[in-house]
């Protein structure tokens, strides 16, 4: 490994590979399937869509693990990503 | 006290049948006596890479259903005296036996021999049922691939449900070169994912292709992989041994690779 890779470390293939399995392995654990998480999804857009207009399309919403909060050990928690296209509040 | 082990993995192709033949083999070697269960009813495969095909007269089907007696169907490995293969039936389906006749049989081996090692099928089907219906242990084969270790997680979580207690892992068709260079997970990577105790690492190797074109384990040779399995026999028996020391091809050894093939 060069000098160059050292201070410029890029994300290589072994990485992305153990992140994604991380991700999946996370809800295969937690037996939520796809079905479900696409009405978790849906029902998230409508809640906000009350208040704001949000870009449904980049909507991303996922199932991951966090550091628990004692330090060690993990948690797994909902993450979702909404951009919001409008912030104004709808009348 | 004899012990029964299933090799399993959910997903296939990752190496249990070659993992089997090794380890059974190297056990043999080591004055155990040893019986291997070909639990892959339709797709028989330990018996060609044992290079045993040509022997079969009976089948596991054969024993359950009572058409011979278990002895009769027990194929004696001339290269090894302590060796034993029960071959799976080609012809029918995972159907034919059924766990508790999986168990019994694998209950009544006890008595004659010291591991019992079963060949399990890919997948979580009744053949996976059949195969650690009566095992005390099991062996996890993955490799450093994502599809591989979520089966292998999966498979983790069905042996706990059914209450296998111990379970160790293989990482198997390990490339330090790759790993090096970041684009294979290593060891620890798996290792950390699965969150079970490794028993053994094989390095992708060249030879173990060969020894199977074969039909010889290569376990106890000098290259990577033999010496890889036998170290995992040692630990199979409770030896403490360490893992080796893997390394990409060093500079040297290149350079006389390069000269032997007359460049």
């Amino acid at each position: 490994m060069g000098l160059m890779d050292l201070f410029f470390r890029k994300r290589t293939s072994g990485d992305m590979a153990k992140d994604r399995l991380k991700l999946l392995l996370v809800s295969d654990r937690a037996n939520c399937s796809p079905e479900i998480m696409e009405m978790i999804k849906n029902d998230i857009l409508e809640v906000i869509s009350k208040y704001m207009e949000i870009d449904k399309e980049g909507l991303d919403i996922q199932i991951t693990q966090t550091d628990g909060e004692d330090g060690h050990g993990s948690a797994p928690a909902l993450m979702a990503n909404i951009p919001i296209k409008d912030l104004k509040i709808k009348q | 006290m004899s012990e029964v082990i299933v090799v399993t993995s959910g997903k296939g192709g990752v190496g249990k049948t070659t993992t089997t033949a090794n380890l059974g083999t190297g056990l043999a070697k080591l004055d155990k006596k040893v019986v291997m269960i070909d639990t892959d009813i339709g797709l028989r495969n330990l018996d060609v890479v044992m290079g045993l095909e040509n022997r079969i007269v009976y089948n596991l089907v054969d024993v359950v259903e009572g058409n011979c007696r278990v002895k009769q169907a027990l194929i004696k490995d001339k290269r090894y005296p302590n060796l034993y293969l029960l071959p799976s039936a080609q012809t029918r389906d995972k159907t034919a036996v059924s766990p508790e006749q999986m168990k019994k049989l694998a209950d009544d081996l006890r008595e004659e021999f010291d591991y019992i090692l079963l060949d399990c099928p890919a997948g979580i089907e009744q053949g996976f049922q059949n195969a650690i219906a009566g095992a005390d242990r099991a062996l996890i084969v993955t490799t450093p691939e994502v599809s591989a270790i979520r089966d292998a997680d999966r498979i983790i979580g069905l042996l706990e449900a059914n209450e296998i207690k111990q379970t160790n892992l293989i990482v198997n068709r390990i490339r330090m070169d790759m790993v090096k260079r970041g684009d294979m997970m290593s060891v620890e990577d798996v290792v950390e994912i699965l969150a079970i105790d490794l028993i053994g690492v094989v390095p992708y190797d060249e030879s173990i292709v060969v020894a199977t074109n074969e039909g010889n384990p290569i376990v106890g040779s000098s290259e990577d992989a033999g010496r890889a399995y036998s170290n995992i026999c040692h630990r199979v028996l409770g030896e403490e041994v360490p893992f080796m020391e893997l390394t990409t091809e060093g500079f040297f050894h290149k350079l006389g690779k390069l000269f032997k093939r007359g460049y």
